[in-house]
């Protein structure tokens, strides 16, 4: 079972006092976006077999969305940090560095906007 | 290939077994080969088994990185049926049904298939009306099902308490057609074809790479080393993604865990397949004796083909308010299966962006069912180009908004 820290709250939460919301850092388009735009933000994944960034709604508690790293084949969490957080905090970038060196790099966020 | 027949026993078993060759050939991999296929599950066999049959394409090879039927082929919970609401689904799931009723006669392997009929609960007044839409749609798209209130619900699976205190049952989606079969010689039984027709069954070994040429396939590299091919399918469920990438470009799918379990064998209890999607269970009983239990799938993205408990309990507390004979019951074993869940929660069976590679993905939590059906779309698409069975299951779908949606239709994990 995932344990994952609410940055809102600061407790320890199991998954099923969570509700998961999918690939963090999505691009979402405006006003004259084009199909590719939309296809990209509604439905096309990177969905690693590696370090995922995702989001969390701490939905049997404080309510609010959080962003969780964590890695999709050991179930390992590098950290959590606010949903109104543009790109993962250093101490998060940190963390994943210290276990899986090279992977921030791989980051889509860490590309830019798609 | 010596064919499996009663004459074959009875010479066997008077030179004590000795003669009985292996199943399938273990070649090492050639050079070139017209088509590749990448993945030795049960779509991947199936479709290299029918660009044999229906199209005489055999200088073909099956590359699997584990072992044959090793990923979902054996993780899932055996059941068939083709009841789906939208035709594009129906008929490919029909398809399959239909081909699975002869399938141990076309492979002369014993795939068990066995049609004991699959129910499934309607336990709100939502469901009620959603399945009865169903079996007016089915009744049009020429699939054999109907709508059964609680009394014959009773009378096909007596143990189950119809009159549940939260969750009463108020009638059943019955198709009688529908059934299960032995997951692993479904796979077994396409290699040992595929292997007779003269194609290469390559296991252990892994694409790590996709290499092309002014955007056509012209061929994958592996652990063991550069294959050439003029065509090449993608058919790897969970790892879409990761071959895709290598491919160069990106699909609608996330690949989650989905669980199931078996109980200990006991005597025989229920001759059909119930699915309950209101409480997200489905049960049915296997020749061993086990009652077997799939449940819903997780929500957030997992590789690790492993299950957790919470699950188990979910699926299970819901389950014992409508069979509670099986309250008692010890679990035998768990195990987890990561499935390519797309944004519609239809399959992908479709050419790609790069020419000559095809990719046959997405079958989600349902995927078992559809294996001949999803082999002989793909094989036509690959041979020919296009397939009418895979005509509405294109990647653009998603670009285009033209989506098959089964999610809302089926409520629930199908």
């Amino acid at each position: 079972m995932l344990l994952l820290t609410c940055p809102h709250c600061g407790i320890d939460a199991d998954e099923t006092e969570l509700a998961p919301g999918g690939e963090a850092h999505l691009t979402r388009h405006g006003p004259g976006a084009t199909d590719d735009d939309f296809e990209s933000y509604l439905f096309l994944r990177d969905n690693p077999r590696g370090v995922h960034l995702e989001r969390w709604r701490h939905a049997n508690g404080c309510g609010k969305w959080f962003i969780a790293a964590r890695c999709t084949v050991s179930l390992e969490v590098f950290g959590t940090y606010p949903a109104q957080t543009a790109r993962p905090p250093q101490h998060v970038l940190d963390a994943i560095e210290a276990k899986r060196p090279g992977a921030t790099r791989k980051l889509p966020v860490m590309e830019g906007a798609r | 290939m010596r064919r499996y027949s009663a004459a074959a026993i009875v010479r066997e078993a008077a030179r004590h077994h000795e003669g009985w060759e292996r199943a399938w050939a273990s070649p090492e991999p050639k050079r070139k080969y017209d088509a590749i296929i990448v993945g030795g599950g049960g779509h991947g066999l199936a479709t290299a088994y029918y660009l044999g049959r229906n199209f005489g394409l055999t200088n073909v090879a099956v590359l699997e990185k584990g072992w044959l039927g090793g990923g979902n082929t054996g993780r899932n919970t055996t059941i068939i049926r083709s009841n789906y609401l939208q035709d594009p689904s129906a008929a490919i799931y029909e398809k399959a049904r239909a081909l699975y009723e002869t399938m141990s006669q076309d492979l002369n392997y014993n795939v068990m298939f066995s049609p004991r009929g699959v129910m499934m609960l309607a336990q709100t007044e939502h469901e009620v009306r959603g399945y009865r839409r169903t079996a007016h749609a089915n009744a049009l798209q020429g699939v054999d099902t109907e709508f059964v209130g609680p009394e014959r619900v009773k009378e096909l699976c007596p143990i189950i308490n119809i009159e549940g205190p939260r969750y009463p049952v108020l009638g059943a989606l019955w198709q009688a057609r529908a059934g299960t079969a032995r997951h692993d010689a479904v796979a077994w039984g396409y290699a040992r074809a595929c292997s007779a027709m003269g194609m290469d069954i390559i296991q252990k070994c892994e694409v790590t790479g996709v290499r092309s040429s002014n955007g056509q396939v012209m061929g994958v590299d592996t652990t063991r080393g550069p294959i050439d091919c003029d065509k090449l399918g993608i058919v790897v469920a969970g790892h879409s993604g990761a071959l895709a990438e290598m491919a160069g470009f990106r699909l609608p799918i996330e690949s989650v865990a989905l669980q199931a379990l078996v109980s200990e064998p006991i005597k025989p209890v229920m001759d059909v397949v119930v699915m309950a999607n209101t409480v997200h269970g489905y049960m049915s009983q296997s020749d061993k004796g086990e009652m077997v239990i799939g449940g819903g799938a997780d929500g957030y993205n997992n590789y690790t083909q492993r299950g957790s408990f919470h699950h188990i309990e979910e699926t299970v507390r819901a389950l014992i308010e409508t069979f509670p004979i099986i309250s008692r019951l010890k679990m035998l074993r768990h195990w987890g299966g990561i499935v390519d869940m797309t944004g519609d929660r239809s399959p992908i069976i479709s050419k790609t962006p790069l020419g000559n590679c095809f990719i046959n993905c997405g079958w989600g939590t349902g995927g078992f069912k559809a294996i001949p059906g999803s082999g002989w779309a793909m094989a036509e698409l690959m041979a020919r180009g296009g397939s009418p069975l895979a005509s509405a299951f294109t990647l653009e779908r998603f670009r285009e908004g033209r989506f098959i949606d089964e999610s809302v239709a089926a409520g629930v994990a199908h």
